[in-house]
């Protein structure tokens, strides 16, 4: 008898340790998952902090002369700020410490303040990639000359600017209302931004609506059998395609038969749109399932049609799952580049795009275009897009469970 | 009630979408701007002269698509219309196929303007020791097949770059570069690989006599290991180098000049990859840069003229012009004069 009990107690510890040991083991899985999340998010969020400011020069200009041209003006305010400079070869290097853009700075501070004109003034302007990289502290000074981007004499005349006060750091609102540029001081997201709302815009309103009547069709009014089955199937194999095919897809029939315009959101979005027509048609079935019989029962008892029971009903029901489902679709959409691949819309855009059919990219093509970029000051550009793109899928998610924990009825 | 209204919700977001797709729906009008493909090469230079070029003009800015040589010129040998690209950039000279495919479709007047050129170099991290190779110090250590001594070939033996050349340090010889669908890894097969691979003398007579051997011997590249296909993101390669001294890079020379405080070039017989040495002709895997025009667009598509202006201009491509800060290497200005007359009365390309 006790034998016994010795006996079956051993086993009995055994399984409560093996248990704790599965217990510990689910722990050190969530917490080295979190620890690779949070290693991604600290070393993007390092990287690309600094693209948010930038480097802003002081020089007097001289707005006496009307005639003489922005680009002469700004030249020869560097010059008189640095008289001692009078080879050509240095003032070469001394007319790269602004950006390439400081003649446009100086146009557009002129019209919004014309009183400026005639008198010597001390207006800001955007430094170069190398400088701003230099005061953010990116590059290793104490590296002999040849082996940094930033010459001796260069940090001489950044030291005397910085000692005069002339050299500022400034929130970069320019990264978020100008577009591309291959002038890392001056690249901005707008563009590609407007690019992936446009492309988000057409995908939901195509694939929203077409979703949302399938899913209606297939669970509430068609006939099980061997074709809803047969559907179903192919539904579900569609969402597993991947990407790059309804990239191919759209190059043949889109812009090869349809002969839409090339790079344009229009196409860009329409590509996405079938990618997520798949995962819109599931979410919103499995939302559907989820409203009880009773409801429709007691809509029939009381005579209504099957329409009106469906869309009265049913539906309002079910339209927080299936437009969660729909945003969570979106937002896979929003972190596509593969499809866009073939359609054209991984293209260097300036121009900010208004309407479907202007040439556009996508977020995510930009990050992928500025990792590329031999500039290094375009390192820190990549992280800041990496930032913003991450920001907007948590904001979609966030939308997505605001959604459902508001409206949602659990029965 | 509470129903009521969310049908309301959803007949209002019907609503909604319903207005949404009529506004979006304006009928796609003919091209407004100037459509660019092509090497990943040039993209660089293409896109900062497109940017100049909207800036300072009333046109609207080019797009421009990175899409690879070969695939630049295929979608531009496509037709003649709204639908296909003006101007194809290629980091090679365009091939008879491609132009014979292009006269097929319809595209029969090409302007060839060359940019100027592009070094490939072969570099390692700063820390490590400088290396300094000979072209046949190259084949050798990166072909698949060598000589064996006897007249015929051997797979690859070498494992260390002192089995080459007693002067090389005794690492192993590990090497990454781009894989086979890149423009520069076909420009360093040709000029590097072949250009070692011709310092045989038999097998420089194998040229005249079998050509096809002799390609696939010259522009075959070790599959076991020693060369590193390392995509085709050049910044990618630059941080592997920092992380692994022993190792070497390809890549092009813009990458260097960016990169000049974490990696090195190696000269190639005894020329070190610099700006002079690669405009001047002597560093030896130096390559020319090209865009194509289809002389059907101009006049159709606004802005093409003065893109060509643009692109050829002094202050662009000359040896003080912006491209020079972005990494390319001029031509000299007699040849450069050449081009930008070509280019400004559209002479179409013969080969």
């Amino acid at each position: 008898m006790t034998e016994f009990l010795i006996s079956a107690n051993k086993p009995l510890r055994r399984r409560h340790a093996s248990e704790t040991r599965f217990k510990w083991m689910g722990r050190i899985a969530i917490a080295a998952s979190l620890g690779f999340l949070v290693v991604m998010l600290v070393s993007i969020l390092t990287l690309g902090i600094g693209a948010f400011s930038r480097t802003e020069i002081a020089l007097a200009v001289d707005l006496g002369d009307g005639d003489a041209s922005s680009k002469k003006i700004v030249r020869n305010a560097l010059f008189t700020s640095f008289p001692e400079v009078t080879s050509r070869a240095e003032r070469r290097q001394l007319l790269r410490l602004p950006s390439a853009d400081a003649s446009r700075e100086l146009d557009r501070q002129l019209a919004e303040n014309p009183d400026l004109a005639g008198q010597v003034a001390t207006l800001w302007f955007t430094a170069s990639d190398d400088i701003d990289q230099l005061i953010k502290g990116a590059i290793d000074t104490d590296k002999p000359q040849d082996q940094r981007r930033i010459s001796d004499q260069e940090l001489a005349w950044v030291t005397q600017l910085q000692d005069l006060g002339q050299i500022r750091k400034v929130f970069n609102t320019g990264f978020f209302t100008s577009g591309d540029s291959r002038e890392p001081e001056l690249a901005g997201i707008l563009s590609a931004l407007m690019g992936s709302i446009l492309s988000l815009t057409v995908c939901f309103v195509l694939s929203f609506p077409l979703g949302i009547m399938a899913a209606i069709y297939l669970e509430e009014f068609a006939k099980k059998g061997r074709w809803s089955d047969f559907i179903e199937v192919n539904i579900n194999n569609l969402a597993a395609v991947p990407s790059i095919v309804f990239g191919l897809l759209g190059l043949s029939i889109f812009l090869g038969y349809f002969g839409m315009p090339r790079s344009s959101p229009l196409v860009g979005g329409l590509v996405l749109a079938l990618m997520t027509l798949p995962t819109i048609i599931i979410a919103g079935r499995s939302a559907l399932r989820g409203v009880p019989p009773s409801i429709r029962e007691a809509a029939l008892g009381m005579g209504a049609t099957q329409v009106q029971t469906t869309l009265h009903h049913v539906l309002p029901l079910a339209l927080p799952g299936m437009l969660t489902g729909a945003i969570v679709g979106m937002a896979r959409a929003l972190g596509e580049t593969a499809p866009l691949l073939m359609i054209g819309m991984v293209a260097f855009i300036v121009d900010i795009p208004t309407k479907i059919t202007d040439a556009a990219t996508s977020l995510p093509v930009q990050i992928f275009l500025w990792a590329d970029s031999p500039e290094r000051a375009f390192l820190e550009k990549t992280s800041a897009a990496i930032i913003v793109l991450i920001t907007l899928l948590v904001a979609m998610n966030l939308v997505a469970i605001i959604l459902r924990k508001k409206f949602e009825r659990r029965f | 009630m509470g129903r009521d209204d969310e049908f309301g919700k959803t007949a209002m977001l019907a609503k909604l979408t319903l207005i949404t797709l009529a506004a979006m729906s304006g009928a796609a009008a003919a091209q407004e701007r100037i459509s660019i493909v092509g090497s990943s090469t040039v993209f660089p230079f293409a896109t900062t002269v497109a940017e100049h070029f909207g800036k300072n003009t009333n046109f609207a800015t080019p797009v421009v698509e990175s899409t690879g040589s070969g695939g630049g010129l295929r979608l531009f040998c496509a037709g003649v219309g709204a639908d296909t690209p003006d101007i194809a950039n290629a980091s090679r000279r365009i091939k008879a196929s491609e132009v014979a495919t292009c006269a097929e479709n319809g595209v029969t007047e090409i302007t060839e303007v060359k940019i100027g050129y592009d070094g490939i170099v072969l570099a390692n991290a700063r820390q490590a020791t400088p290396f300094d190779l000979s072209l046949r110090d190259i084949f050798l250590a990166l072909a698949a097949n060598v000589p064996d001594g006897n007249g015929g070939t051997m797979p690859n033996p070498y494992d260390t770059w002192d089995q080459i050349n007693p002067d090389l340090p005794s690492i192993a010889i590990e090497v990454m570069g781009p894989p086979p669908t890149s423009g520069t890894r076909d420009a360093f097969a040709e000029l590097a690989m072949e250009g070692g691979c011709r310092t045989f003398d038999w097998i420089a007579d194998l040229k005249s006599t079998d050509k096809p051997a002799y390609k696939a011997l010259c522009h075959t590249l070790r599959e076991d290991g020693a060369y590193i296909e390392a995509g085709e993101n050049d910044n990618l390669i630059v941080q592997k180098l920092v992380a692994n001294p022993d190792a070497l890079g390809i890549f092009g020379f813009s990458f260097l000049e960016q990169n000049s405080d974490v990696v090195q070039g190696a000269s190639i017989d005894g020329v070190a990859p610099t700006f002079d040495d690669i405009s001047a002709g002597d560093y030896p895997v130096s390559r020319s840069l090209y865009f194509y025009v289809k002389n059907a667009h101009v006049g159709q598509v606004p802005g093409i003229e003065a893109y060509l202006a643009e692109f050829t201009d002094e202050d662009t491509w000359g040896e003080y012009g912006y491209l020079t800060d972005k990494g390319l290497i001029p031509m000299d200005e007699e040849e450069a004069a050449r081009y930008a007359e070509d280019a400004a009365s559209l002479v179409p390309l013969s080969l």
